[in-house]
């Protein structure tokens, strides 16, 4: 799960990480009320949506009166903001953050992330803050100094001290940097975070170390003991179908093609997509049923993919293990009987109860292609799509 | 011969009274050897019952004293999964096998950590477990698809895997063992250590190794197979097609940082020599090809 970055230095703030004053803000208004209550002469006018790349995209503004606050926010509420990581269509903006301008002297970058390797949480932090930090770690990879955590320990204040010396912290500011970024570690491991990142992290003119920005992305399958952080999901930054499948235990991601896969299991599925794609068509979603699939679910999953107006065809993929042949073509039945197909539909069915399963399809007078295996099936649904 | 388990392995169920744990329990038990090597059951506090002709024990550490089971099953729900395999391993249980899908990470990082230092091997979470076909089936995989014979298969995924044994299954290539090391970022057995129980493997003749986009686990085997393997292996790698910054069902298959995609890990096993098909319907083939 994400969240934007006003929340995110709501989390730090409590944890102890200084981060500028600010406010959240849904209308002009607002907006310019936040300025004249954080007061001062500058103010950071801030689109909030989940992905990066605001500033690049014009985003994120720099205001020297309140009258500019007020003509920023209305620029910057409900533009549609294209970065590097909202694809093309781009996201509308919703809500603001108005903060107080800090005079910035340095910029770093500090941000936290599960290390698969060795099992631990890296605290990775750099002097080349402000950039992304793809970048500096494919361009100049030694300015990037990591720290494998010790999750008996936690970051102690001898490494975190040491990050901050090696990024440049000038010495009468290593301690508070040093503190920061414990207080980073523990926000990330108390709230289970995937991702916690904060680029900048900035030395001031006046002798501050201050996150300017916060992205914190957290673990799906802890949420169940994080009631708080179920507050702070923001539905518009959602793709709707992917909100709508997950209420029926779906695993489903919308892509750009045109076949629809319906598969059980994350790496079939992806495997599925791929075979497509070698077959010169293009997958129209990720799909995974699960281990366990009712007929309501694949019901469920069918009017899924068919709101889809690129749809040409539609590929079944089922290997059934605990998931019985029978019990997924009995749901593709329904379903078919339910919602108007109106598109070709492959099925290739395998593993247990599969001759039932196909006796099932087979009497049931609906208009499938069978398919024995999954090339076959894939040149089957891609010629299918062609035929459209 | 096999890795991993076999008919005197002696097991433990954890979460045996639960839905899930109790229903594969007894598929398994069906299963060949199932009879013999299914000993015991764990659930706190329900310790005395029967479950499926097995005795329930309140801890693992009883069950051993009383059975001596050396490997475990665990289908214990996500908030308790690390912990059952915390108890498993202080009861120096020799394999623990983690079916449960979705513990939080963090609790698997700090079990990952208790566990430097002990002996005792740990496969997923997340994973459709450990078959050696004809002799014993730990997990949740369909056991009839599989067939005795010499080829070993690793995966992260579940289905797949089925794919794959069904694949050398029609084909008339039987299989040593099948595990499943699953979906999750911090898990047990990576595709290199089971990579090297297959190569000391006087019965088997060669690997399968299914991976998927995340992580840097197929690079690191695909340099140990450079080095080191003395048996042919067959790769494929899922999600070719998956965009960046999509998470691909499982948790640890997702493309970030520009890190972790299918045509990097695809490149360092071909370098490798592995044989590696772009074509998930071809990786039984190929196998029987490089077999010659």
């Amino acid at each position: 799960m994400k969240i934007h970055e006003y929340q995110g230095k709501e989390i730090l703030r409590e944890y102890g990480v200084a981060v500028p004053r600010g406010k959240a803000c849904f209308s002009v208004d607002e907006a310019v009320a936040a300025a004249e209550e954080i007061g001062g002469k500058k103010w950071v006018v801030k689109a909030q949506i989940h992905a990066g790349g605001r500033g690049k995209g014009g985003g994120v503004k720099l205001a020297d009166s309140i009258d500019e606050v007020r003509e920023l926010a209305g620029q910057i509420l409900g533009m549609t903001l294209v970065t590097h990581q909202t694809g093309p269509e781009g996201k509308v903006v919703k809500r603001l953050l108005i903060e107080e301008g800090a005079p910035i002297k340095d910029e770093l970058y500090v941000g936290l992330v599960v290390d698969r390797a060795t099992q631990r949480v890296a605290v990775m932090a750099s002097s080349e803050g402000g950039t992304e930090i793809e970048t500096v770690a494919e361009e100049t990879p030694e300015l990037i100094h990591k720290v494998m955590v010790d999750p008996k320990t936690g970051l102690t204040a001898d490494e975190a001290e040491d990050l901050a010396r090696k990024i440049g912290v000038p010495d009468a500011l290593v301690a508070d940097a040093g503190k920061l970024m414990q207080a980073l570690y523990q926000a990330f491991w108390d709230k289970d975070c995937s991702l916690a990142e904060v680029n900048p992290l900035i030395v001031t003119s006046d002798g501050r170390v201050m996150a300017l920005d916060a992205k914190m992305n957290f673990d799906e399958s802890a949420m169940y003991r994080h009631p708080e952080l179920q507050d702070l999901r923001d539905l518009d930054e959602e793709d709707p179908d992917e909100i709508e499948a997950s209420k029926f235990g779906l695993n489903y991601i919308s892509l750009d093609g045109t076949i629809g896969c319906l598969v059980n299991g994350a790496g079939l599925a992806m495997a599925t997509m791929d075979i497509i794609k070698l077959y010169g068509a293009s997958p129209a979603n990720f799909l995974d049923v699960g281990g366990g699939a009712t007929t309501e679910q694949v019901t469920e999953a069918f009017k899924l993919m068919l709101k889809n107006q690129n749809l040409k065809a539609i590929l079944v993929n089922i290997f059934g293990g605990i998931m019985r042949c029978d019990v997924i073509a009995e749901g593709l039945v329904n379903a078919a009987r339910e919602v108007d197909l109106g598109v070709p539909l492959v099925v290739r069915l395998e593993g247990t109860n599969v001759e039932q399963g196909r006796q099932i399809l087979a009497d049931s007078g609906i208009s499938v292609i069978s398919a024995t295996t999954m090339a076959d099936a894939a040149e089957k649904v891609a010629a299918a799509a062609a035929g459209a | 011969m096999s890795i991993l388990i076999n008919k005197g392995s002696r097991v433990v169920t954890q979460g045996i009274t639960g839905k899930t744990g109790m229903f594969h329990t007894h598929h398994s038990i069906e299963y060949a050897n199932g009879k013999q090597c299914y000993v015991a059951g764990v659930t706190p506090k329900k310790g005395g019952q029967e479950v499926e002709g097995v005795p329930v024990f309140d801890t693992v550490a009883e069950a051993k004293a009383e059975t001596g089971c050396n490997v475990s099953v665990i289908y214990v729900p996500p908030p308790f999964a690390a912990a059952a395999i915390d108890e498993a391993v202080d009861a120096g249980i020799e394999v623990v096998i983690c079916i449960t899908e979705g513990i939080p990470v963090k609790d698997m990082i700090k079990t990952r950590d208790r566990m430097k230092g002990s002996s005792t091997i740990l496969v997923g979470p997340n994973c459709p477990g450990v078959i050696t076909p004809e002799e014993l089936k730990i997990g949740i995989m369909p056991g009839y698809i599989h067939k005795k014979g010499r080829i070993g298969v690793v995966s992260r995924s579940g289905t797949l895997t089925y794919e794959v044994v069904d694949q050398l299954t029609k084909l008339g290539l039987g299989q040593s063992t099948c595990v499943g090391i699953g979906g999750d970022p911090v898990n047990g057995l990576k595709h290199i250590d089971v990579m090297k129980m297959f190569d000391d493997d006087p019965d088997t003749d060669g690997v399968v190794m299914c991976g998927e986009i995340g992580g840097t686990d197929e690079e690191a085997c695909a340099a140990w197979i450079a080095d080191n393997m003395k048996k042919p292996v067959v790769g494929f790698i899922a999600g070719v097609t998956a965009p960046p910054g999509k998470r691909m069902g499982h948790a640890g298959a997702i493309i970030a940082g520009g890190k972790g995609t299918a045509d990097e890990k695809i490149a360092a096993l071909e370098a490798a020599g592995v044989a590696v098909t772009r074509n998930p319907s071809d990786m039984g083939k190929l196998m029987a090809e490089a077999l010659g």
